[in-house]
């Protein structure tokens, strides 16, 4: 009978069952130690402490080892910090050991030290005599009770912020007993002084309480808190156990013991019941008085989960539980439940019996409810042999739904494939159905790699098809960061191997695991790894990080991204010294010429010591000589420019060298101009010099200069020309054309009198023009007519094609004459 | 949104509804009413994007050209930097949180870089100690679609960083832009790159992809094939005197991001007018890729057509009729009216500045640098635009052509004309010169022979043999200066229209010959005097039986990609191609030059 093993507890069911027979059955006895078992099936740590139990004060410190939940041995190691006062895991299954100074010591299950951190000076000083290991909104959080009675709290492991709570006032010896209580994204603490019970928190307030307790009490000595904590249970110095709700508001009942001495244990199985356990003997009672009594032969101790209480003794790893109302409604004797209708129509079904029919019958219109009972009931078996039947019942029933959605029971059968297979012995985590809801599947493979179980993860991750990003390469990048901590091996083998499995998987970073290695102390093996990451941006930080920043630099030149080779090359800089510096970054030219690049907006001192180091001396001129323009003194000026002069002769820049030299005589002159004249020359062109004195009638200065600077004849005439026409001193003009022959033609003459509107005395020179410029000069005074002709009287006809292009839409008469005149020419 | 759109072209607008997008939720990150401080350079760009109105309903309230001069600013208590990543700018922006901080003024700060962070950026702010009070992000702003066939990184620096102060960080951008092109369009199957930059890109661009190749689908293809072209490989084009109506409009009044403002003494009114020039004004269509002599008749007979129009309205009998001239057509043509006197109005002035100023002779020096005959006329020409102190850009440019035409200046020569350039022009031209010898476009013979131009380098032994210069010979063998004299420049048969047929644009002239023989094989006589070489990758597979991918029109569109900058005449010069040869182009560049802003950005300022 499926109900053989129900206890009844009131209305409902308790149920215990064995999960596993232990492994360590041959070498513990439980008794003999302090246990603590981590919830959700987690591993078990044992505490040995020989000083507590030899007869005579022994120095030797304890042994602590870890076993799973199947008794089957992870870890072991002889401690050698402080006095360990507490032991306990927190929610990602590390091993926190509190010890009577308030240190926190936080290991992993493989007993490998991951940190630590304190209490707070005041703990340190005074001890700690009590301490509560318990699980926050924030994760897994620690309180300790110090010798003067105050309370100091954390609420993550991760995060250790230290809070004091409020005092509890009065009191002036150790509490009976306390609890933290935590509720709405707050921790407090329930402290029980004689008859009442103070509520404390971190912003400094506390609520004394009296529960409703209907007989007398002097104290409370035990409390336990439901996993949920909601509900509360106590037991007075009377032997009563008083169960309420945890802020104290409803009682639910108060159960007689009768036991004058406190229960070893104190816990809640599920939110449902609670359990005391004396000796061998345990007690379960319900909410409403009920009770159950259980008697083992062996010590044991309790686990609570969040639906049930675990017993874990030297022969069995048991469960009890409350049976689910589903598992009931299908199983209970007598029920009508369409669930249990199609249980049976299944089990007649598979006898061949053709009651199965009369069954489907009577749930026909409750058939889907029925499936969907027998599937959920499926899922809180534990015994695969009792989920294939109900399983099997559903998928009988599911053949008479036309149009049901088969994805609960995919759903089902999967889970329950994954559940069977880690509570098998030798994964060892006992977790059920609605455990496995409120934990999430991403954790619970989280938890298989934790126990390096790798190659189970993965393939539970490709059973269930969840993509690689987050499964597989997650898993594999696990792995990874594990292989790297294997110091047995060489570099190259586990560089190798890693990259043999994760090759170029999505979503492996490289760099996470080179980062991995080089956490272990083997910069090695992380510069091997990170040969195989493509990602520069992530590649080049860690190198940096390793100090090879020459491989740094190549990468990230090789990357073509400047800005990577930027962040190396500022943090060289910023490293070594400044002729290191220069050396190490003169064959990478690309670098060179970003830093160059750097220089020149931020720091172009350091842009001509670059270049002076390199020779490079004509580069050098050049800064200086932009440098110069910046410069507001004159002195400065040229003084700058002097510098520049000395780098182009080194630079056998010959050219460059006697420009300076003459820009330097240059400002010379424009300064004593401006002083004499009291007019700006600086910064003008010799041209502009020149030209601005000659319209200043400053001819002999401009002769001075002409002298001075060799300028060319040809220029000079163009720019004394322009520069009278423009000022219009046509007298000083004349002067100028009768005096020496000029070299750019009588036509430059008249062009500028012409450019100036000036035609009266265009026509002055015109005859002194050349014959061959002639007929342009003409064309440029407007005398297109006259330029015709005189064309047409040299017999040119290319000429006359000139004068002809120049005519514009006004000229008609002027086109027929230029027409007819190249007829005539022709025909001649 | 996958096929592509009008005649082919794939679709940008996505571009732009892109970075819209990203550049609101942007400022959507910083709640409430705040200012913009926008760098001068993006003011532009960001307008193509982003309508003012938008922004106002975005919250910002006032907007502010960024200025680095400015030792604070005032305004309300929110504000968003939206800047080119410049550590110059980075200490300006420092200087304004610190005055800010000095007057106990609180604000809150956020700098938007564009388009990426740099971490010299970061570490000038956190030298300058406020790097705690302002938020960082990106504005990955890269293409902006000018037109339905032009993208722009609008980067003008990009030249002047990369070729002459070897600085690639723009090439990460360039590559990067690429890759986010090829993420809305597919994947580019054949990619040709034409030297060093080129490569580079390509290099990175391969290397980006493959690591987003997860994220990606690369599964709709709108382009064929990707030209990459450095410009280095071709300086001479940028450097002609453009021709085309588009091209003269840039070089005369400048077009800024697609868009151009006229005078009043082009609009003739008293304000002046900002146009919008792309291929959705049907009056400009027509005309922007003419030859200039080609325009004005062309305009003034559409103006008369325009005027028929108008004239309808007195033959209009009904009521109704009216109504619906009134209604439909009136606006129409009131519209087109204004532009088109606009245009008008701006050939005026563009024929007003050719015809004076010896621009006859000038371009007559410039065709015959190009043949590279009559060498000491020329000289004699540059010289005496020195003496009569003409423009010293224009000045500039001739020398610029005679070095590049001619693998560098005779000793003699080059020393000579630097010296009279200095002294026309001032001193501080040394620096420029210096440049210039560094990019390798003004070189002497006998320096260029040894080291310096790259044009030269590869080419060095050639040109002692055959005593022919590296520009002559590609000349010679792409045939870029047509033989006949007499080409119709109304109905063109060659690409060398746009140069009066004096000269076919080299870079067009290399794109044309990658497409018609798939690839660089056979132009070895030709490629060996590009510098930085040239490489070719194909990443179409030849899936089973699918080699009729050529035949698919999609192998028609190509996106010609410059490096350092093109030109309008360029751009039309390939349309041109385009329409020839059936191909369609995509012109993507780092930003639109013409032989000014080009010389402009390698120039050393005067001292003010």
């Amino acid at each position: 009978m499926a109900t053989a093993d129900w206890n009844p507890l009131g209305e409902i069911y308790y149920k215990k069952c064995e999960v596993y027979s232990m492994g360590w059955s041959d070498i513990v006895d439980i008794s003999k130690f302090e246990v603590s078992a981590a919830p959700y099936g987690g591993p078990i740590a044992l505490l040995k402490d020989e000083s507590k139990t030899a007869r005579v004060q022994v120095s030797t410190k304890p042994i602590i080892t870890v076993f799973t939940a199947a008794g089957k041995q992870i870890s072991q190691m002889r401690w050698n910090s402080g006095s360990i006062h507490k032991m306990g895991w927190s929610h990602t299954e590390d091993l926190l050991f509190v010890q009577d100074d308030g240190v926190v010591l936080v290991y992993d299950m493989f007993l490998t030290f991951k940190k630590t951190f304190g209490m707070g000076q005041e703990a340190k000083d005074v001890k700690v005599i009590d301490c509560k290991i318990f699980s926050s909104y924030q994760g897994t959080g620690i309180a300790v009770l110090t010798s003067t009675y105050r309370v100091f709290i954390i609420n993550s492991v991760d995060d250790p912020r230290i809070r004091r709570l409020a005092e509890v006032p009065g009191l002036s010896s150790a509490p009976s007993s306390w609890a933290v209580i935590n509720l709405d994204r707050q921790s407090r603490a329930l402290i029980a002084k004689g008859s009442e019970l103070c509520l404390i928190d971190q912003g400094g307030q506390y609520q004394v309480q009296t529960p409703d307790v209907s007989t007398e009490v002097t104290q409370f000595l035990a409390m336990s808190l439901s996993f949920n904590n909601r509900c509360l249970a106590m037991f007075t110095d009377k032997g009563v156990i008083w169960i309420g709700s945890s802020d104290l508001q409803k009682k639910y009942c108060e159960f007689n013991t009768k036991s004058p001495t406190p229960p070893q244990q104190l816990s809640w199985c599920g939110a449902g019941a609670v359990v005391g356990l004396w000796g061998n003997m345990m007690l379960v009672v319900g909410p409403d008085k009920d009770w159950i009594n259980f008697n083992f032969d062996n010590p044991v101790h309790l686990v609570e989960e969040e639906d049930g209480l675990r017993i874990i003794g030297k022969y069995q790893h048991e469960f009890l539980y409350k049976v689910p109302e589903v598992t009931e409604k299908i199983f209970k004797i007598g029920s009508m439940e369409p669930g249990a209708m199609l249980f049976e129509a299944s089990k007649e079904f598979y006898k061949g019996s053709q009651k199965a029919d009369e069954y489907i019958r009577i749930i026909k219109d409750k058939l889907e409810i029925a499936v969907s009972q027998c599937i959920e009931a499926a899922g809180h078996e534990i015994d695969p042999a009792k989920q294939k039947p109900l399983l099997r019942a559903a998928a009988f029933g599911k053949c008479f739904l036309t149009d049901y959605n088969p994805e609960a029971y995919v759903n089902m059968c999967q889970m329950l494939r994954v559940l069977n297979q880690v509570r098998n012995h030798v994964i060892g985590i006992p977790l059920t159905y609605s455990q496995l809801q409120h934990l999430s599947m991403p954790i619970l493979i989280d938890r298989l790699v934790l126990r390096k179980l790798f190659y189970y993860a993965v393939k539970i991750c490709q059973y269930l098809k969840i993509a690689d990003a987050e499964g597989a390469s997650r898993i594999l990048a696990h792995w990874a960061c594990y292989k790297v901590q294997q110091k047995n091996e060489d570099d190259e083998t586990i560089a190798r191997a890693i990259n043999q499995k994760l090759g170029d998987t999505p979503g492996i970073s490289y760099s996470d695991i080179a980062n991995h290695a080089l956490e272990e102390g083997r910069p090695d093996l992380a510069t091997r790894l990170l040969d195989f990451e493509p990602r520069a941006g992530q590649q080049v930080p860690l190198l940096m990080k390793m100090h090879k920043d020459n491989i740094a630099l190549s990468k990230a030149i090789e990357s073509g991204d400047t800005d990577l080779v930027y962040t190396v090359l500022l943090h060289l800089k910023e490293s070594m010294n400044q002729g290191e510096f220069f050396m190490a970054i003169r064959n990478m030219p690309i670098a060179y010429a970003l830093f160059i690049q750097y220089c020149r907006q931020q720091n172009r001192k350091l842009m001509e010591d670059l270049f002076y180091q390199e020779d490079n001396f004509q580069e050098e001129g050049t800064c200086k000589v932009v440098n110069s323009f910046n410069e507001d003194r004159m002195e400065d000026r040229i003084e700058e420019l002097k510098l520049a002069q000395a780098c182009f002769t080194k630079a056998k820049n010959e050219f460059a060298k006697v420009q300076t030299e003459e820009q330097i005589k240059l400002l010379k002159y424009q300064q004593r101009l401006e002083e004499e004249m009291n007019r700006p020359y600086l910064n003008l062109s010799l041209h502009q010099t020149i030209y601005r004195l000659t319209l200043a009638n400053n001819h002999k200065v401009a002769e001075q200069l002409r002298k001075e600077f060799k300028v060319p004849d040809r220029r000079f005439w163009w720019l004394k020309i322009n520069a009278l026409g423009e000022c219009g001193d046509w007298v000083e003009l004349e002067r100028f054309s009768k005096g020496k022959k000029a070299p750019v033609g009588m036509e430059a003459f008249v062009e500028v009198c012409a450019k100036h509107g000036n035609m009266k005395e265009a026509m002055k020179y015109l005859v002194k023009v050349s014959p061959e410029q002639k007929v342009k000069c003409l064309v440029k005074v407007g005398e297109r007519k006259k330029a015709a002709e005189t064309a047409f009287e040299n017999k040119n006809e290319e000429e006359l094609s000139y004068v002809l292009s120049k005519c514009g839409p006004s000229d008609k008469q002027l086109v027929d004459t230029i027409r007819g005149m190249k007829q005539q020419m022709s025909r001649r | 949104m996958a096929a592509p759109s009008v005649k082919g072209f794939p679709d940008f607008q996505r571009l732009k509804i892109l970075a819209k997008d990203e550049f609101t939720s942007l400022l959507d990150q910083m709640p409430g009413r705040k200012d913009l401080v926008i760098d001068g350079e993006l003011m532009k760009p960001l307008d193509r994007i982003a309508s003012v109105s938008l922004l106002k309903q975005r919250g910002v309230d006032k907007i502010f050209k960024f200025d680095s001069s400015l030792k604070s600013m005032h305004g309300c208590e929110q504000r968003i930097y939206l800047v080119r990543p410049r550590m110059t700018t980075m200490k300006a922006i420092a200087d304004h949180i610190n005055s800010d901080r000095n007057i106990n003024f609180k604000r809150k700060y956020s700098i938007i870089f564009v388009p990426r962070k740099l971490h010299t950026c970061l570490s000038v702010l956190e030298y300058e100690g406020v790097m705690g009070c302002v938020t960082v992000s990106e504005f990955q702003l890269d293409f902006v679609p000018l037109d339905k066939d032009v993208l722009s990184l609008e980067l003008p620096e990009f030249l002047k960083s990369f070729y002459l102060e070897n600085d690639q960080t723009w090439i990460h951008t360039v590559a990067k832009s690429l890759v986010r092109l090829q993420a809305l369009s597919g994947e580019i199957g054949h990619v040709y790159c034409i030297g060093r930059g080129a490569k580079m890109v390509n290099d990175l661009m391969n290397f980006l992809m493959k690591r987003n190749s997860s994220e990606q689908d690369f599964s709709r293809h709108e382009i064929g094939s990707l030209i990459l072209i450095d410009r280095d490989v071709d300086y001479v084009t940028p450097l002609c005197s453009q021709l085309t109506y588009e091209g003269l409009l840039d070089e005369t009044f400048g077009i800024k991001c697609g868009t151009i403002e006229f005078g009043p003494e082009v609009t003739g009114k008293q304000q002046s007018a900002k146009l919008l020039l792309n291929s959705d004004d049907a009056i400009f269509e027509d005309v922007r890729n003419r030859h200039f002599s080609n325009v004005l008749g062309y305009l003034s007979s559409k103006a008369k057509s325009l005027q028929q129009d108008f004239d309808k309205r007195h033959g209009l009998k009904s009521v109704g009729d009216m109504k619906d001239f009134v209604a439909n057509e009136l606006r129409r043509l009131k519209e087109q009216k204004s532009v088109l006197a606009n245009h008008i109005g701006a050939c005026e002035q563009i024929l007003g500045k050719k015809t004076k100023g010896g621009f006859e002779d000038y371009l007559q020096t410039e065709h015959s640098l190009l043949e590279g005959s009559g060498l000491r006329d020329n000289v004699n020409f540059i010289e005496e635009l020195l003496f009569k102190q003409d423009n010293m850009l224009k000045t500039l440019k001739l020398i610029c052509l005679l070095s590049l035409t001619q693998n560098g200046i005779s000793p003699q020569t080059y020393k000579s004309l630097k010296t009279q350039y200095l002294q026309s022009h001032g001193f501080e031209q040394l620096v420029t010169f210096s440049n210039l010898k560094s990019l390798g476009i003004v070189t002497d013979q006998e320096t260029g022979s040894q080291a310096g131009t790259p044009l030269n380098k590869v080419a060095s032994g050639m040109a002692a043999m055959t005593r022919r210069s590296t520009f002559q010979s590609l000349c010679k063998k792409l045939s870029l200066i047509p033989k006949s004299d007499d080409i119709d420049l109304k109905n063109p048969t060659d690409m060398s229209y746009v140069f009066s047929g004096a000269y076919t644009p080299l870079s067009c002239k290399l794109v044309e010959q990658v497409l018609t023989r798939g690839g660089f094989t056979g132009m070895e006589e030709i490629t060996k005097y590009l510098p930085g070489g040239v490489h070719s990758e194909n990443h179409v597979k030849a899936s089973k039986g699918k080699s009729a991918r050529q035949d698919r029109p999609v192998s028609k569109v190509v996106l010609v990609y410059f490096l350092g900058g093109c030109t309008y005449s360029e751009i039309t010069a390939l349309r041109f191609l385009g329409k020839l040869k059936g191909y369609i182009f995509v012109i993507a560049t780092t930003a639109i030059i013409n032989s000014s802003t080009m010389l402009e950005s390698v120039m050393e300022k005067p001292p003010i």
